[in-house]
Parts: structure tokens; sequence; C-alpha cells
């Protein structure tokens, strides 16, 4: 048995952004004893990037916006192929939860009446988006951070104790899910500043670790994003779905080239700016799909009235979603018509004064003034696309965040499958951490409370397995006369073949050669040796993310192989049209080794089994919130008539 | 693209002590000093510890000391030094040293804890805020706060003197009490709390002395010291020695919308 220290919790929650955090307060808050675990100090998660605002029909600057508008867009964004009912509850619950943020003292930007101020953004219908300039997601973290301390307060003047009932575990890791039997029983866990090994038990854990950016090369995504809960789902036995679906943002910046894929916020097109390529020409109406050709602007006349008179003019094709958006920069490029480091330009100095600019977009301008020497005032930015989001995740119940299979397993935000089908619409993420993640939190409690005293028991044996997996980097030996790998060279060959081979544009034979390469260094991942000790070591940390990042990245590649169509954040060049009849279709991974990832080099076989599975019919009650002739452009024959 | 060798210095040790260490490392066109940082981790020494996350400004994770200047190393280019310059990178003095860049700074989450939360206002409720953009926008100053910690780390109350650490919260948290002070809807005093006493009394107001060190450094360029400090001991000393001052505040604060 293996000697560490064990703590007794009633929620872990692993992660400890916008999801993480949202999920933390709503169990403490239904009395649970909630532990936080996350690899970063608190406060400095991924969610701190996120600039545009959070989406809220709340009706504040257009009294014509209501939930359904808004669950109408997300469903449009997706292209129909989202969980229905998570986007209806998002729509109808993510009002409340913004309004519920001031009360915990956060600051948005306020309209002339004193209510919160609300910016259009891609694919929304109405001016929706709460949001503070365009540092959003920093206002989000913070208030929810500084929320989580107000909470410690009171515990300190009820018992003493500031972590009496909550806890943060800042700076440390997950490897593994323990479970007894099908049940969640704890957390397996090192501290990254010593080294050191312990277990949170616990009847029920949420994952809200964020996405996997970190396998491609060209990323908006931090060193966080390693898919950490997407892999320790699998590996606790619950299923993935659609991982094919993967953002790529149609702005990052593309030089100079250590800043590339840093993220250009969406809100540059809501208020304003516009998209030209080489010959001046704003490309971008010569790319609105047949499904969106009524909600778009003919005429750049029209585009322009559009921003002062919405109700007259329909908005310029630059806010379409932005997998439309991404694919035309990719084209436009491709053609020869790119910027000179190989983007395209987006300019708002020729349409708004600079002082507005500053004001508006402040950390755009300091961005690019400080990381590219360019003043976004006087001169326009170059940018291209940057992967930014997985929209595929882990199979959940929609109303209570539940993983599917494996009881007492939780997941909430971007590492949650299915809320947003194939394409995600800006600012949809913020609300969907916030309304998802109290309902992880909510369930999480209910479910540790109503165990009371008959929790699953820790095994000992997979402790110590997960103790021994933990420590392999340290020990890896020369096979064959081969040396010890490098695990940042590992790192960077996946993230290059993922980049190139199941990228933004992708093809049948690149995807097959994928699996080859990801077969290779799952190998050459067993040999990955790291120098040094225990403590503070980012070498040993990255062998240990490399597990997940290999197993995300073929859940990927074998899912964007399986759908012979092309939709959202999936876009085949071999199989370029949406085909209705993959609409009803969902891509289940599992994980189809035994073994758990020691064998199975075989690329053929690898350690992903996909399954193919129907969704349920969409409810009528809000397949009527559509008009039938849009509808036939998404839904299968049959489900029309059903 | 020009592509050249720096001479980078960087401070390699532990709790137990550590020392310089001297790199010749590749430089390209564009980068800043955590590239060359994690380009050391990826070709030299790869189990060099420091802390990062965003790359981009954001997240305040990659502070250090570069040529003894309290930095964001992701905000830090190259191009500022000559080819020749050798680059000194060490971590933050204020704060123990854990492993190599990378310090313990849990003096700050300490002091973050000991200023009281925002306290919503009674009887107005959540959807019915109401305040005005001119009314938020000085407290939306202080919440662009990054959390970096380089005020806290160049501040000279703290930089050279522990012994002053449990008395002083430095100007981070000085800063968050200024930003509920002017929190048009804050409701503390109702409860009895009155934030800007409690500045000068129990969170170390008075050891300031508006050298403005903190807002030099300060990546988000918040006017930490014109803006939260300096606004704060006026305040405080008003309270402090005014009564009249005193009552009229309390008599006068808006309430409710």
């Amino acid at each position: 048995m293996t000697q560490l220290e064990r703590q007794q919790w009633d929620v872990v929650v692993v992660g400890a952004g916008g999801a993480g955090l949202r999920a933390a307060i709503e169990a403490r808050e239904q009395g649970a004893r909630t532990a936080v675990i996350c690899k970063s100090l608190f406060g400095k998660a991924h969610t701190v990037m996120a600039e545009g605002g959070i989406a809220a029909s709340m009706g504040n600057v257009n009294s014509g916006d209501n939930w359904q508008v808004h669950f109408r867009d997300t469903m449009r964004g997706g292209k129909f192929l989202n969980q229905w009912r998570m986007a209806e509850l998002h729509a109808r619950e993510a009002p409340d939860r913004v309004w519920e943020l001031e009360t915990w003292g956060a600051l948005f930007d306020r309209t002339a009446d004193g209510r919160i101020s609300q910016r259009n953004f891609g694919g929304h219908e109405y001016p929706r988006l709460a949001h503070v300039g365009d540092r959003t997601g920093l206002e989000l973290i913070r208030t929810l951070q500084q929320k989580i301390v107000s909470l410690q307060q009171d515990d300190k003047r009820e018992f003493g104790d500031y972590e009496a009932r909550l806890k943060v575990f800042q700076e440390c890791t997950v490897t593994r899910v323990l479970k007894e039997d099908d049940r969640v029983s704890g957390a397996f866990c090192y501290e990254r500043e010593s080294g050191r090994f312990f277990v949170l038990e616990a009847p029920a854990v949420v994952l809200a670790t964020g996405g996997i950016g970190k396998s491609f090369k060209v990323t908006s995504n931090s060193w966080e994003y390693t898919g950490d809960g997407h892999a320790l789902a699998l590996l606790a036995g619950a299923p993935l779905l659609n991982m094919e679906f993967v953002q790529f943002h149609p702005t990052g910046m593309v030089w100079p080239p250590s800043v590339k894929g840093i993220l250009v916020t969406e809100s540059v097109r809501g208020d304003g700016g516009v998209l030209r390529n080489s010959d001046g020409k704003r490309f971008m109406f010569d790319y609105v799909p047949d499904v969106f050709k009524e909600k778009y602007a003919e005429s750049e006349e029209e585009g322009d009235r559009w921003y002062e008179d919405p109700d007259h003019n329909r908005r310029p094709p630059e806010l379409l979603p932005r997998d439309e958006v991404a694919r035309a920069i990719n084209s436009e490029v491709k053609a020869g018509r790119g910027s000179p480091h190989g983007g395209v330009f987006l300019d708002v100095s020729t349409r708004m004064p600079a002082e507005v600019i500053r004001r508006r977009l402040p950390s755009m301008h300091h961005q690019f003034k400080e990381l590219a020497d360019v003043d976004i005032t006087v001169e326009p930015m170059e940018v291209g696309p940057t992967c930014h989001y997985v929209m595929g995740g882990i199979a959940v119940e929609s109303d209570t965040a539940a993983a599917r299979g494996v009881p007492g397993l939780f997941a909430a935000g971007e590492v949650a499958g299915g809320m947003h089908g194939s394409n995600r619409l800006g600012g949809n993420s913020l609300s969907d951490l916030l309304v998802f993640g109290r309902r992880a939190g909510l369930h999480a409690a209910e479910y540790a409370s109503a165990l009371a005293g008959a929790r699953p028991a820790v095994d000992e044996a997979q402790v110590d397995l997960a103790a021994a997996e933990a420590l392999r980097p340290f020990s890896a030996e020369p096979q064959e006369g081969a040396a010890p790998e490098n695990p940042y060279t590992l790192h960077q060959e996946l993230q290059q073949a993922m980049n190139d081979l199941v990228g933004i544009i992708r093809r049948d034979a690149e995807m097959r050669q994928a699996l080859e390469k990801l077969a290779e260094l799952r190998v050459r991942a067993r040999r990955a040796g790291v120098e040094g000790h225990r403590q503070f070591n980012p070498g040993w940390h990255l062998a240990l993310d490399l597990r997940n990042m290999l197993l995300v990245s073929e859940c990927v590649a074998r899912a964007a192989l399986e759908r012979t169509e092309s939709r959202g954040g999936h876009t085949r060049e071999d199989w370029p049209a949406m085909d209705r009849s993959w609409r009803r279709a969902n891509l289940l991974c599992r994980l189809a080794d035994p073994t758990e990832g020691l064998a199975a080099t075989d690329p053929v076989r690898g350690q992903i089994r996909l399954v193919r599975e129907e969704t349920e019919p969409i409810r009528a009650d809000l397949l009527a919130l559509f008009e039938k002739e849009e509808l036939v452009k998404y839904l299968a024959e049959e489900e029309l008539y059903e | 693209m020009t592509t050249y060798d720096a001479s980078f210095r960087v401070w390699r040790g532990d709790t137990g002590g550590g020392a310089l260490e001297d790199f010749k490392v590749e430089v390209n066109e564009g980068e800043v000093v955590l590239d060359i940082i994690h380009r050391l981790q990826a070709t030299q020494v790869p189990d060099l510890a420091v802390r990062w996350n965003c790359k981009a400004g954001k997240c305040g994770s990659c502070s250090a000391e570069i040529n003894g200047r309290p930095r964001l190393m992701c905000m830090t280019r190259m191009s500022v030094f000559s080819h020749e310059e050798t680059i000194t990178v060490t971590p933050l003095r204020a704060f123990p040293v854990v492993r190599d860049l990378v310090t313990d700074v849990s003096f700050n989450y300490q002091k973050a804890r000991e200023v009281p939360a925002f306290v919503p206002p009674k009887g107005v409720a959540a959807g019915e805020y109401r305040m005005q953009q001119v009314d938020v926008e000085r407290s939306q100053e202080f919440r662009k706060c990054i959390e970096c910690f380089l005020c806290q780390d160049t501040c000279h109350v703290v930089r050279d003197h522990e012994e002053n650490k449990g008395a002083f919260a430095g100007p981070r948290f000085l800063m968050r009490i200024a930003e509920l002070d002017m929190h048009p809807l804050d409701a503390a005093d109702e409860t009895g709390l009155d934030r800007k006493r409690t500045a000068q009394d129990e969170h170390g107001l008075g050891y300031c002395n508006i050298t403005k060190c903190c807002t030099e450094v300060c990546p988000e360029h918040i006017k930490i010291t014109d803006n939260a400090l300096i606004p704060l001991k006026e305040r405080a000393v008003d309270r402090k020695y005014d009564p009249l001052v005193w009552l009229g505040n309390k008599i006068g604060r808006r309430s409710g919308s």
C-alpha cells in the first residue's frame, strides 16, 4: 500500500476556470464540503483570456431578445447538431447567471439607463454579450474567485478556518479518477511544487478542465489545455462525444511567429472591424452560405447601415459564425490573396476614431502594440485561423451534467460535449460555464449527499498503479538501444501532426497518416524520460500530460475520419457538403484498450473505439420556433414528418 | 528573419540556495523573454522551473525580474535588448523561492482573504442593479488587475522588509479596498464596516509613502498610486480628523438605485 496523504471531501472539482469555480460555489452553497484542484495558481485559468463577453438574452439593448431567439441562434450556429436540451437550458438560464455575478461584485459596462450593456457578436441576432471592454473573462474569473474567498471568510467566522468547507488546491494535477466498481471514489493527484502524491477521497468528481488546444501547433490556448478531463473521463470508462468538432477561431495573430495563434477578439468585428484581402476587397460577401443567405447583408452599404439601424438592415457577413469566417480566410490565403505573413487584414483603423478603439478594444490595442509593434488605430491587423475550442467532449446528461455511465462523475464547460453542436457561437462559452458549472455543482452535491454513509471506498491497487504510472518517466530506460525520448520533442511533433493532418481542412489520406503518426508517438511516449527530481519539474509534468494529449488527439482523428460530411468545425475537402443524414448521428469515443494505454500501438486498432449513435428527436415545441423552410435545410426527411 | 545567439544568466536553485547560470541560446525575430526560457527548457535544461499560462499578458503568471526589473516575461520583447547584452532573469525578490524562477506567492492569497468581500445592497434583487458607466469606471480600472504581483514585489515596504509583511497588504490589496470603496453599490458601511478606516488601521495604508514604484511596474498601466492609494489616504485622513466629513458622508450616501 502506497503511503500518502489522504483527505475526505464531498465533492472534488477538477479545474478552476469559470465552470469549475461556479460548480464549487454551488456545491459549497448546497452544503457539500468542496475541494477545487487546479494546475495553475488560483485565478490564472484560461477563462481569463475570454475577451468578447457572456451571451445572455437580457434584452437590455434590444428588447426583442429572449431565450427563444438565443436558442435559435445557438442551434443554427451548431448546425443543429447541438444536444437541444442543453441549448434550451443554456438560453433560459444565462440571464440569471449573469445577474447573479453582479450580486457578487462584478462590474459590467453599462447602458445609458444604467443596466448591463450588451454587444453584437457573430451569429447572434441581437446585441447579447454582457462585457467589460475586451477583458470579460478576467472579470468573470475574478468575480468567481472573490466569491469563493467570501465563502471562505464566512467559514473563518463560523469555524475559525478559511478552508473548513471550501479549499483550493492550487498547482496540483489529477492523473486518475479512482473508482470502486463503476462508481467514483476519488482522485489521485500530485502537487506540482513538491512532486508529492496525495489522494482526495470523494464520491463525486466534477471535471471542468477546459479544452485540448495544446495538441495543435497554432492555438490560442494556454499550456493547461492538454485535454486532461477528456482523458480522465475516458480512462474512467465514460465516453466522449463528437470529438471531430474543433473550432478554429478565424482571427488569431499571425506575426511575429512567437505569438502566432494568440486570439484577436471577435469584438473587433462586432464593433465594426472588417476583413479585407490583399486587393483591399471585403471578401466575406463572397462567402455567405445558402443556409444564411437571408440573414446577411448583400452590399457593404447595407452592412454598414446595420450598426446604426439593425431593424431595417441585415448584418455584415464578417459576423457569420466562426466556422464560416475561418474557412473563408483559409480560402483567400490559399488563392494567393493573403497578407504578407499568410493571413488577411482585419481593420478598425478606417472604421472608427482612435479614441473609440482605445476605449472599446483596450486589450487588443495593447496586445498589438506590445507584441507586434502595430498600432491598430492607424493600420490594419494581420490575422488568420487558430485552434481555439473543442465542441466535442464528455457525453453528459443534459439536465444534471452527469457523465454517462460513471455514477459520481460530472462534467461542465469546454470539457463537456453537446451544448454547442458542431460549432460554438462567440459568447456562448462564458454563459455555458456559468449555466452548466452551476448545474454540475448542484447535482454533484445532491449525489454525494444522497449516498450518505454508503460511499465507495478507494481501491488501494488503483492508487499503487496510479503512483507507478506517474513515476514512470523517471525510470525510462533505453529500449533496443534507443535513448529516452525528450517530452518536449514528442509534444512538438504531436502539435505539428495534428495541425497539418487533422487541422482546419481535412482529407481522408491525411487523417490516416495522422493515426499512423499517433501510433508511433505512443510507442515513443512510453520511453519519455525526464531529468532532475520531482520538485516543480516542467519536463516531468509534460511527460504526464502527453498521455492525455495522445488519447484525445486519437479521438479527434478517428471521429473526423469517420464523419464523411462537412459541418461546423469539421471540414472535409473530400466531403465538402453538409449531409442531412449525418445530423442525427453522434460519434462516441470509448477507451478500447483494457490495459489503459499501455498496449495497442497498432494504428488500425489504437486505443479508441468509435460507436455511432442516433440522437433524440428535437422536442416539438422547440422545433416550432423555426420556420419550416429553414428546417428543411438541416433536418433529414424522416425528422420533418415525425 | 534575423536569428542570433543571446547570452542569458538565469537563477537556478531552490529553498536551499542557488546561483546564476550562464546560457547561450538562439533568439528569433519577434520573440519575447518567455520564448527564450521555453527554448532553454526544450533544448538545454528540461527541468527549469517557470510559471506561465496565457503568454499574452492577460493572466499575470510569468512574473520575474529581468535585469533587476520586475516584469512579465511574456510581454518583454527581446528587441529591447542589444545582441551583445547579457540578459539576467531572476525570481521575484520579495517572495521566497520555490525553485528556479518560481516563488511562493502565498503571501498575496493570504492578504486577499483579509479584505472583506463585496457587500450586496439590501432590497435590490439580482437583475435590478442600476449603475452609470461613469460611476463604475473608477473601480473598473482597478479590476483590470491581472494579479501578476509585480507591484507587491517592487513595493519597498516589503521588498527588503520581511517584518512589514504582517501589517501591510501591499498595493494590490489596498487597491482592492479602494475598488470596493468606490463600487457604486457596495453596502459595507451598512454592516458597520468602514473600508477607508480599515485600510489605515488594519491593512497598513500608512506604510505607503507614495513613491509610485507600484504604478511604474504595472503591466496593465493602472494608476495604482494616483487613483487608488492617494484617494484612499485622503479619505482616511478626512475620516480620522474631521468628524463633520465623516457625518456628511454617512448621511449623504446614495442607497439602492
